[in-house]
């Protein structure tokens, strides 16, 4: 095994160029179980502790450029403004230990179902910036997840950063877990409110192979809160709504059997958080527009 | 400086009650039986400097790995070691042909457990080479090259498969000294216990209830792991520094195969993190040892997490049927119960977990008519033996299930139908055996209802609800809504030290003696400190039978007779109790030391009652008739002796009736949680317990072995559990991320009630404590949840999908 | 490979390390600082807690490359850390009794693990120190349910928590007494 320690960001790209298979380790929440437990035994390591730029994060414009590297701790602790279904979701990642050291990066490199971020990101809406010595695309977040810890990046590529839409309305997040810290995901479900498009988006971790949006879910809330007039009128959502929205988001989920929940839990528990999370949020809107008004 | 208001209030008015046992030699010494003095080790603990078996390390040592089966039960057609061999910076490959000796099976009481695989395996991760060399990652890649070559046989998994006429045999041609009474060979032992006549009793029960109860494989889920270091000495024997429970036992097993005698294979406690029962077989003991020996080098092995769950029996898994009765005014009528446990591929303790199933299998309640069976399984799941509570926690969670459900036929008060039926000192238990003691059953349930109830919603603040309080917690996964508060009460008894006839007994050395001109005494015992603070109660007994301050406690080895096991909740009892009859004898030998040197100087010498008080040589009145530096000075006064208690006896094997345990231990929960129930997620607001501890001969430990108890009981009935595939017998989450065992934010408050009532025939009238809480915590928090969701809940640990109807 | 780095204010060098080792198998394994417990080596357990540049980390989850140049705290250097903080000079006084430890200068947090009887079997405890000693320099007054959060990732079997519980709360009003 080689430890490859680039000093810079144009040295980790000319590394991971020269050794696609390079496994690249940052916070190595992920990486150095495999390792420890004899998973993994990758040719090369490549260290990105030392790329300062991964550590930063910029606010201007409409989104957060969010270094791929940011532990979740200072995401919790300087985010929750323009990203609170993020800072949510970063709060219920394992242990503060963990928070301290692993970023949003990890869980995309990983691409596990069970990540944390996936959720909040995809309900926030959001690219992952993904960089080469070829150079850099965007990947929206929706196509990044391609099957079951698989993502769209290129053997030569490496996640700089993730553009994370700033938050235009109230989000939420929750996951479920047997334990009341320091658990993985049995599923997980992030909603954000977009008033200025007027749109819902949802994310399901932990629920099918990917981490997946509750498309049909998020159509039938869009038409029927249009409808209704409720982004006008600042009333309760009718409970007939709530409801089939949460079977929809439910009726989103492709889950399986495994040692952590069965599949008919993890389909019903996404129906709760979706109905519950929604009430959170539209109630928060709610008072945001009484305030305002 | 005053200590901050603890919400751990000891004794719930500050201090034990009862009536302990009244202490005269000894009492005006400080730092003696019935303080809370402090660990011997803890500076060392919280400096980082106490040496844990995984921390010892030795100039040119290598280290040990294990090659384990990756099928649960195969005929082994071949094995190739020669890459493996042929790896750089390998020191050894060893299997079943290399062991030195024709013992090459091992086991607490039946040896049928293979050092090495011998041309089959039996269960999911079972030993089959081992490797040594100069760095652990060698030695994992040099024991992945070995090439196993497996013919997978057909499992046997549970009673059906177990014992149906085709199954195959886990152990054909068996010879150990249950098969006589089994239905099966792959019954490895079967314990009934039949008093009166449960049959007509039944037809005389204006109520009856039935349940079928599961519960599930525990792991004892210790943080420090297997670990040890084999040093090879001059003399061809080796020392082998050991994170165990009991030295002796360890020994026993190992000299045989390693073809040493005893003396050659000398053995030191190393320091270990936790036990509670999972370290009561060998583990990496034979194989250290024998690489030690083959190499010529010391060799250290320590397991991972993953190979930890591999490398220690689990609490028997265990499918528990139960008929009680009652009549209209409450009483039991009769109690009919068939307890199945699920032994697994090897022995360990299963046949003494059997007995104890049986035996405690009503509970601490007079019923006059009992109809029990109670048999463990030989299966290709995992081994099971022993884990805190022994057999007795499975039974509770399933009678306490029952006793709620027939209070609630019989329409009573569910803590006033215990206390109507709760036994009491002069009842008899189903195994005939009259309880000569004192049995507050009542007592401890009325004092766990009396405490105060914790706050309703107390999640709730100016700031919105605080996720941290309710259930889900930091997930943040309700704040308020679906959220149901149930109460549940339970009580449980369970057997203090060696049953069944077995020799219990320990061995201390004390030796008094002058250092640095002060009386200093020494205590040498073989107990394994395990964390329950054995050590620091022995030294308090040494001051208070001798009078001195300053105790020493010598590592514990096997230069000194055997203490028995950390187990059983027996240590404070037994070695406990030998400290205080070698400080007897002692005393007695100074004070005769004394009346040579200088009884012509004072008539009292010969006359008086004698005491050792405060370095001094005082007579029963107060006067001081000598230093005991001065008696001891250039004659150093060294004891050492073995002690046992009152002898037991073994149960009858048709009709379970005998004096089998020395003495019982009780304990008595009330849990209160908080259940999303639209989630099935619980939150365990508070779990107040109390208990009779005799006489607590430390406080401070007391309480820490009550509250430890409590949360493991906690963690069996919301969230631990070793899932086993039933199709293949492999375990599915062998590792902290799929085993979850309670963090901080999962256990509650536990605040603790203790009694005192004596036990005559104990040291200092003391109960063994560290079990009791296991066993009542778990049928509370079960009950708890069923009081908050009215599900009848039949299995634990209970999972969200059995509170949300999605199993 | 060669890894550089300070350990408890002292520069160490460790000679061919694996470069899948751990900084928590460094410390243990080649610089003779087994403070730091190997429980679970996944992250799931909190007892190799060590402060990495100052910041709360399992050292079984940092490889040991990436401790190169870095400065890190354990069990082992925790009393003269926060000895440092409360702004008092390193002060050993006398000799210490190498077998009970007795005459050790503690921080306030390790006296209080003692005192409060938050140590049965220890393995989880220099963990747990860690933690807690970082939690009290981050926030001296602590609500129990700030307690609980910041050693939510520290695991223990022994004592059901209660006991820690005490210590922590005993450690802060120490503290804030003798601020």
């Amino acid at each position: 095994m080689d430890f490859l320690r680039p000093a810079g960001w144009e040295e980790a790209l000319a590394a991971k160029a020269e050794h696609p298979t390079a496994v690249p380790i940052a916070g190595g929440t992920d990486v150095m179980v495999e390792i420890n437990f004899d998973h993994r035994r990758p040719a090369y390591l490549l260290d990105l502790n030392r790329i300062p730029e991964l550590h930063e994060w910029e606010t201007g414009g409409d989104h957060v450029r969010l270094g791929a590297s940011v532990p979740y701790t200072k995401i919790m602790e300087n985010l929750r403004a323009e990203l609170p279904g993020l800072a949510l979701a970063s709060h219920t990642v394992a242990s503060p230990q963990i928070r301290n050291r692993g970023g949003v990066g990890g869980n995309l490199g990983t691409a596990s179902p069970a990540g944390d971020a996936h959720p909040a990101l995809l309900a926030a809406g959001a690219e992952v910036e993904a960089e080469s010595v070829r150079g850099t695309r965007l990947i929206p977040i929706d196509e990044f997840y391609t099957g079951v810890k698989r993502n769209a990046l290129q053997p030569d590529e490496l996640i700089r950063a993730v553009r994370i839409r700033k938050a235009d309305g109230p989000q939420q997040f929750s996951k479920v877990g047997t334990r009341n810290a320091m658990v993985i995901a049995v599923c997980a479900f992030g909603l954000a409110l977009h008033p200025g498009t007027r749109t819902v988006r949802t994310g399901i971790g932990s629920a099918a192979p990917t981490p997946v949006r509750a498309g049909a879910a998020e159509e039938f809330l869009n038409a029927a809160l249009e409808e209704g007039g409720f982004w006008d009128s600042g009333r309760g959502i009718t409970p007939s709504v709530v409801r089939r929205f949460a079977e929809l988001c439910a009726a989103a989920c492709d889950p399986i059997d495994d040692v952590r929940g069965t599949a008919g839990y993890r389909r019903h528990a996404v129906g709760v958080m979706a109905r519950r999370t929604l009430t959170w949020t539209w109630e928060s809107y709610r008072d945001a527009s009484k305030g305002g008004a | 400086m005053p200590f901050p208001k603890l919400s751990t209030a000891f004794g719930q008015g500050g201090t034990p009650t009862g009536v302990p046992t009244k202490i005269t030699q000894g009492s005006r010494t400080r730092g003696g039986v019935g303080e809370s003095t402090l660990r011997p080790d803890g500076i060392l603990k919280v400096t980082g400097e106490f040496a844990y078996s995984s921390d010892l390390w030795h100039e040119d040592m290598l280290w040990g790995q294990i090659l384990r089966s990756t099928v649960a039960h195969a005929e082994i057609l071949s094995i190739d070691t020669s890459e493996a061999l042929a790896t750089p910076g390998v020191y050894a490959v060893m299997t079943y042909d290399d062991l030195p000796t024709e013992v090459r099976h091992y086991g607490l009481e039946i040896q049928d457990t293979p050092v090495l695989a011998h041309g089959k395996v039996r269960h999911h991760g079972e030993p089959v080479a081992i490797v040594a060399a100069d760095h652990p990652e060698i030695a994992r890649r040099a024991a992945a090259k070995i090439k196993v070559e497996y013919k997978e046989l057909p499992i046997v998994t549970g009673e059906a498969s177990a014992t149906a006429p085709d199954a195959v045999l886990v152990h054909e041609n068996r010879t150990d000294r249950y098969i006589g009474h089994v239905p099966h060979p792959n019954i490895l032992h079967r314990q009934p216990i039949i008093r009166g006549n449960a049959e007509q009793a039944a037809r005389k029960a204006d109520f009856v209830v039935r349940g079928e109860y599961h519960f599930g494989m525990q792991d004892q889920a210790f943080l420090g792991p297997e670990s040890g270091l084999a040093v090879p000495e001059e003399d061809g024997g080796v020392h082998l520094h050991i994170a165990t429970q009991w030295l002796h036992s360890d020994l026993r097993q190992m000299a045989p195969v390693l073809g040493l005698p005893p003396e050659k294979v000398r053995m030191t406690l190393a320091g270990v993190g936790g036990a509670f029962g999972g370290r009561e077989d060998l583990s990496m003991q034979i194989h250290a040892c024998l690489l030690a020996l083959r190499t010529g080098k010391p060799v250290k092995i320590v397991y991972n997490r993953f190979e930890s769950f591999f490398g220690h029996v689990h609490r028997h898994p265990a499918t528990l049927s139960y008929e009680h009765g009652a009549t209209r005014d409450g009483r039991l009528t009769h109690v009919r119960a068939r307890i199945v446990l699920d032994g697994g591929a090897y022995a360990s303790a299963s046949p003494a977990v059997v007995g104890n199933a049986a035996s405690l299998g009503v509970g601490p309640y007079e019923v006059d008519h009992v109809d029990i069976e109670a048999l463990a399984l030989y299966t290709n799941n995992p081994p099971c033996g022993a884990m805190r509570g022994f057999g007795a926690v499975q039974a509770c969670f399933a009678y306490e299930a029952q006793m709620d459900k027939l209070a609630d036929a019989v329409g009573m008060d569910r803590v006033e139908f215990r206390r109507l039926n709760a036994m009491s000192q002069g009842s008899v238990m189903p195994t005939g055996q009259r309880v000569d003691s004192p049995a507050p059953v009542a007592e401890l349930l009325r004092r766990v209802k009396a405490m105060p109830m914790p706050p309703e919603r107390q999640w709730e603040s100016s700031e919105g609800a605080d996720v941290r309080q309710l259930p889900g917690g930091l997930s943040n996964t309700t704040h308020g809504e679906g959220v149901v508060r149930g109460v549940g009460y339970a009580v449980g008894i369970k057997n203090v030290g060696f049953s069944e006839g077995f020799d219990d007994y320990s061995t201390a050395r004390v030796r008094m003696e002058v250092v640095a001109g002060e009386p200093v005494a020494t205590v040498h015992t073989a107990m394994a400190e395990v964390g329950q603070g054995g050590v620091t109660v022995l030294a308090q007994i040494a001051r208070t039978e001798l009078g001195v301050a300053r105790v020493t406690i010598h590592p514990a080895d096997t230069r000194v007779g055997s203490a028995g096991s950390t187990s059983a909740s027996r240590q404070t009892y037994v070695t406990g109790g030998a400290v205080k009859h070698a400080c007897e004898l002692v005393r007695e030998k100074v004070l005769e030391l004394g009346r040579r040197k200088f009884g012509s100087r004072h008539p009292a010498w010969a006359t008086a009652g004698l005491l050792l008080e405060g370095g001094k040589v005082v007579t029963d009145g107060g006067e001081v008739l000598a230093d005991l530096v001065d008696v001891v000075r250039g004659e150093a006064v060294e004891v050492e002796e073995e002690w046992r208690h009152r002898p037991t006896e073994p149960f009858d094997p048709r009709t379970g009736q005998g004096d089998g345990h020395v003495q019982y231990s009780f304990a008595a929960h009330r849990a209160v949680v908080e259940v999303d129930t639209e989630l099935g997620l619980v939150k365990v607001i508070e779990l107040a317990c109390a208990q009779d501890v005799g006489k607590a001969l430390n406080p401070l430990s007391v309480a820490g072995q009550i509250q430890g108890g409590t949360a493991q009981g906690l963690g069996i009935a919301v969230m631990e559990e070793i899932v086993v595939d039933p199709r293949t017998a492999k375990v599915r989450n062998p590792s902290f991320t799929d085993y979850l065992i309670p963090t901080i934010l999962d256990t509650p408050t536990i605040p603790v009630d203790v009694l005192e009532l004596a036990d005559d025939h104990a040291p200092y009238g003391l109960r063994g404590v560290g079990e009791a809480p296991t066993l009542s915590s778990t049928p509370a928090v079960l009950a708890a949840i069923r009081d908050a969701t009215g599900l009848e809940l039949n299995r634990t640990p209970v999972r969200p999908e059995h509170l949300t109807g999605t199993a | 490979m060669r890894v550089n780095l300070t350990v408890n204010g002292r520069p160490q060098q460790a000679d061919d390390v694996w470069e899948g080792e751990s900084l928590l198998y460094v410390l243990r394994e080649r610089l003779g600082l087994p403070g730091s417990k190997n429980a679970c080596e996944q992250g799931e357990c909190g007892s190799c807690t060590v402060r990495l540049d100052g910041v709360l980390v399992c050292s079984c989850l940092v490889a040991a490359g990436q401790a190169e140049g870095r400065e890190v705290v354990t069990v082992e250097g925790l009393a003269d850390h926060a000895g440092q903080r409360a702004g008092g000079t390193e002060s050993r006084t006398g000799g210490t009794d190498p077998r009970t430890g007795e005459g050790t200068e503690l921080s306030p947090i390790q006296q209080a693990f003692i005192d409060a009887g938050a140590v049965q079997c220890g393995f989880c405890t220099p963990g747990l120190l860690v933690a807690a000693d970082e939690m009290l320099e981050r926030n001296p007054d602590p609500t129990d349910e700030d307690i609980r959060e910041a050693l939510s990732g520290n695991l223990c079997r022994c004592t059901g928590y209660e006991k820690i519980m005490d210590a922590v709360r005993l450690a802060a009003a120490r503290q804030s007494e003798g601020s």
